[in-house]
């Protein structure tokens, strides 16, 4: 794998920080969130910070650009340099006038940093209008030259399109196109990439780093995604419970990491080659679909309403204690298939057979008894429990359905407990008590508390970070030896896929493009799309978790027919 | 797929909860006046029997219009009652009204509004008869039921509710619509758990804060309608000293007697201001807590 390797050491520093202590407004005894920070970015370097969430990162940009939240965190102590300029004693009007100018900054999610109800191109303009002199048609130029630098298609019609009316990747070379205009000497990405598909994500990466090139920015690079860190990190600084704990060239910190806590965040990183095959025992399959079909609209009373296949046409099965993973990018419908098969939805065609019986066109009352079969696990771990419900009533909620008595629910719940390595007094506590790893968790207890032939997880970890992402894939995978449950997978992270998965379903816009054991689609992709899913894969040719390049570099095999 | 822009709000959220809490200085000292000013006049309405010197509805023809003096607080109106024991009596039926128009819309749009959110059916017939019912002015429908039935406390009330309950079925509605997306109502599905124990025990409570505010607003109209009623003449029976009928009995003495407005308004004025404080505080209270719901 190719690191990025150049020597900044000659380069101007653009912002240097020293000793930065943030902490509560009005509380400096209380525990700091940034505690005695130092960081340095020097033109043209990406510098990236990572860390898992919670770990001060995103505290630190706001920081730079003068955002805290003025009523809940302050500056309590330190240094933000900004090629002299010290930013912690800045005053509003100061800071407004650096930002733009000189520090610039992208957020996560482009559709919520836009503003809906005006046109982008005027987006751009007004930024022009507050910072510049220049005349109407002068900005009107500056602002079409910047998106064709951005590379986006028929600047002149997307100068007059609003946000929604463009594509996630789009809206982020708008806010990449707005954050450069006046051309910064620094560029603070928070999670630029982190809302998009990895497609997506890999052509913003290029564009952020063709841009540096072009400009000589500074980039403070924000990310949770080792594999995007790789891809384009220059130096590397660790952080975690507010303070930098380890900082370094990339290929250093990758291959030699000094600190334990890298390490650890590093191993935990899944690696993108394929689990060792398991043989299947050639057991009848608990769950078989065939010819699965949603359309949503295309009907209606006044007029007929534009069709959507949201899924056509998938064929699949899974055998007890096997692992199916269906992946895909956003809209591929990949999760309409598992809502199809929990019947949180119904499907306009095609069969459902769950142990032999066929439920999809099964009524709300003759489906009642299936549903113990059936369980799912859902993505957001903040929203899948009651939040007014103690643990313990979530996971006997299921179980007393069936009519098992109150008692012997709660005996089962205290058990599960035990298996999902909780301790016993949780039962009493209410969701918010737990950490997003502990409620998925509490969210896995609860669909195995149905003793379930098949389990649905429905981007079950995409939501937490890589060491807690570690650990609930090792529950489930306990869970599936214990139990003999089958495990419908699906995701759109394929590092995770590779991890758990017997077999892989890729899906694009609702079909079904391949489909095989995991390793032979992960190693020899057939498909183009496949070929294309597994090139985008930020890092996919080192192995984070050995410190080493993947060996045999299993995966350009299949690019190459 | 936000994980990190909410655990950060989040973090930000329990930042400023932790340090709001202490002392719960986020209250302020608004509220709480209200509350005390409020606690006042329900205790002194309610025990106004006890302790109202004279009978509210007694005629005295000797003593009519007369200036405060030590027999009577307030002075008396044109028919020789006493205007404090009027006014403090009047209180009775004029909370009574609001908090009745209150409990009985939220009620209604409670229930009829889970259905509409519920089952989709239903929803689209639902939605349109609560359409054509908010179309109807409530002092009209007042007007036609006082002139059907006879002045009386149950057709003000009545008067009151239907314009009220298509309003809290909205809310119901959307609060049950969005809760019913949610990954916890899905998963109940999952597991089998029937039709009315979603319905109650997992959508119903999300209703429960916006509703709470929702009903301390209806409460201040529905006092300030019924006032509006009384003075227009549709309202309660004059037998019944209402807040409203006392200051519409007035009307005519005012340049002489300004009192007999001034008092009944006053306090009008108070209970009204002291209603929506503390429903304006209720939601500055709740709607935090909804908010980090949503995520």
């Amino acid at each position: 794998m190719q690191f990025k390797s150049k020597d900044f050491s000659e380069a101007e520093r653009v912002l240097k920080i020293r000793k930065l202590k943030v902490g509560l407004t009005g509380r400096p005894d209380a525990a700091p969130v940034l505690n005695e920070i130092d960081l340095d970015i020097r033109a043209g370097e990406t510098h990236c910070l990572v860390g898992e969430s919670g770990s001060g990162k995103s505290v630190t940009s706001l920081a730079v650009m003068g955002l805290l939240p003025k009523d809940a965190l302050e500056v309590q102590g330190g240094l933000i340099d900004l090629e002299g300029f010290d930013i912690t004693a800045a005053t509003h009007a100061q800071m407004r006038e650096l930002r733009a100018q000189r520090i610039a900054m992208i957020f996560q999610e482009p559709m919520t940093a836009l503003n809906p109800v005006l046109r982008v191109g005027e987006q751009i303009e007004e930024v022009l209008a507050m910072h510049t002199d220049l005349s109407g048609s002068e900005a009107k130029a500056r602002v079409l030259d910047i998106m064709d630098q951005v590379h986006l298609p028929d600047v002149e019609r997307i100068y007059r399109a609003f946000p929604h009316q463009l594509s996630g990747g789009q809206r982020q070379r708008i806010m990449i196109a707005m954050a450069l205009v006046l051309d910064p000497d620094l560029l603070i990405a928070d999670e630029p990439t982190t809302a998009l598909d990895v497609t997506t994500q890999l052509q913003i990466l290029k564009l952020i780093a063709e841009m540096q090139e072009r400009h000589g920015t500074a980039v403070l690079f924000i990310t949770h995604d080792m594999g995007v860190v790789a891809e384009i990190a220059d130096t590397v600084s660790v952080m975690q419970k507010g303070r930098i704990v380890e900082r370094a060239p990339i290929r250093q910190l990758l291959t030699d990491p000094k600190e334990a806590y890298t390490r650890k965040l590093l191993t935990a990183v899944p690696s993108l080659g394929p689990r060792m095959r398991r043989d299947g025992d050639g057991a009848k399959p608990v769950l078989e679909v065939a010819g699965l079909d949603m359309t949503y609209g295309g009907t209606g009373i006044f007029r007929k309403s534009k069709a959507v296949h949201a899924v056509q046409d998938a064929h699949f099965s899974i055998a007890p204690g096997r692992t199916l993973g269906i992946v895909g990018e956003s809209g591929s419908g990949k999760s309409t298939v598992a809502r199809c098969i929990m019947r949180l939805i119904d499907p306009t065609g095609g069969e459902i057979t769950v142990s032999g019986k066929e439920i999809s066109t099964l009524g709300r009352r003759a489906l009642q008894p299936h549903r113990k079969s059936l369980q799912i696990v859902f993505q957001d771990p903040y929203r899948s429990l009651n939040p007014r419900w103690t643990v313990a009533r979530s996971l006997c909620e299921g179980p007393i359905n069936f009519g098992v008595s109150k008692a012997e629910a709660m005996k089962t719940a205290a058990e599960l407990m035990e298996l999902v390595e909780l301790p016993r007094d949780a039962l009493d506590r209410y969701p918010h008590q737990f950490s997003g790893g502990q409620r998925q968790r509490i969210a896995i207890a609860r669909a195995v508390a149905m003793k379930p032939d098949l389990l649905v997880a429905d981007e079950a970890v995409s939501a937490l970070d890589v060491s807690v992402q570690a650990q609930v894939l090792d529950l489930l995978a306990d869970v599936q030896k214990r139990f003999g449950v089958a495990l419908l997978f699906i995701t759109h992270d394929l590092r995770v896929a590779a991890q758990i998965c017997d077999e892989v379903l890729v899906m694009q816009k609702g079909k079904v493009v391949e489909a095989g054991p995991a390793d032979e689609v992960l190693l020899h992709p057939g498909h183009d799309y496949t070929r294309s899913l597994i090139e985008a894969a930020p890092g996919r040719e080192w192995d984070f978790a050995n410190f080493r390049a993947l060996t045999g570099a299993p995966l350009t095999q299949g690019a190459t027919p | 797929m936000t994980d990190t822009t909410r655990s950060t709000q989040s973090a930000f959220a329990a930042l400023t909860r932790l340090i709001s809490l202490p002392g719960g200085a986020r209250l302020g000292g608004g509220p709480i006046i209200a509350a005390l000013i409020l606690l006042v006049i329900v205790v002194a309405s309610l025990a106004a029997p006890l302790y109202v010197p004279y009978d509210p509805l007694e005629m005295k023809a000797l003593s009519r219009l007369q200036g405060p003096s030590e027999a009577h607080p307030l002075g008396t109106d044109p028919f020789g009652r006493d205007i404090f024991s009027r006014v403090m009596t009047g209180g009775q039926v004029s909370l009574l009204i609001g908090v009745g128009a209150a409990v009985v819309s939220v009620a209604l749009g409670l229930i009829i509004g889970l259905v509409a959110g519920f089952f989709r059916m239903a929803d689209a017939i639902i939605m349109r008869i609560m359409d054509s019912l908010m179309a109807i002015p409530a002092i009209l429908l007042a007007i036609a039921l006082v002139a059907l039935n006879g002045p009386s406390l149950g057709s003000v009330i009545i008067a009151i509710t239907i314009p009220e309950v298509p309003r809290v079925v909205r809310l119901v509605r959307s609060v049950v619509l969005s809760a019913r997306e949610e990954p916890y109502v899905e998963a109940a599905i999952a597991l089998g758990s029937p039709m009315p124990k979603i319905l109650f025990q997992h959508l119903m409570p999300n209703t429960f804060a916006p509703l709470i505010v929702q009903g301390t607003y209806i409460c201040a109209s529905a006092i300030l309608i019924e006032a509006l009623l009384s003075f227009l003449g549709a309202g309660v029976s004059t037998e019944i000293p209402t807040w409203g009928n006392i200051m519409a009995e007035g009307r005519l003495y005012f340049q002489i007697k300004p009192g007999l407005i001034f008092w009944p308004g006053l306090l009008l004025s108070l209970c009204i201001l002291s209603i929506n404080l503390l429903g304006d505080a209720a939601r500055d209270v709740l709607d935090p807590r909804m908010k980090k719901r949503e995520g």
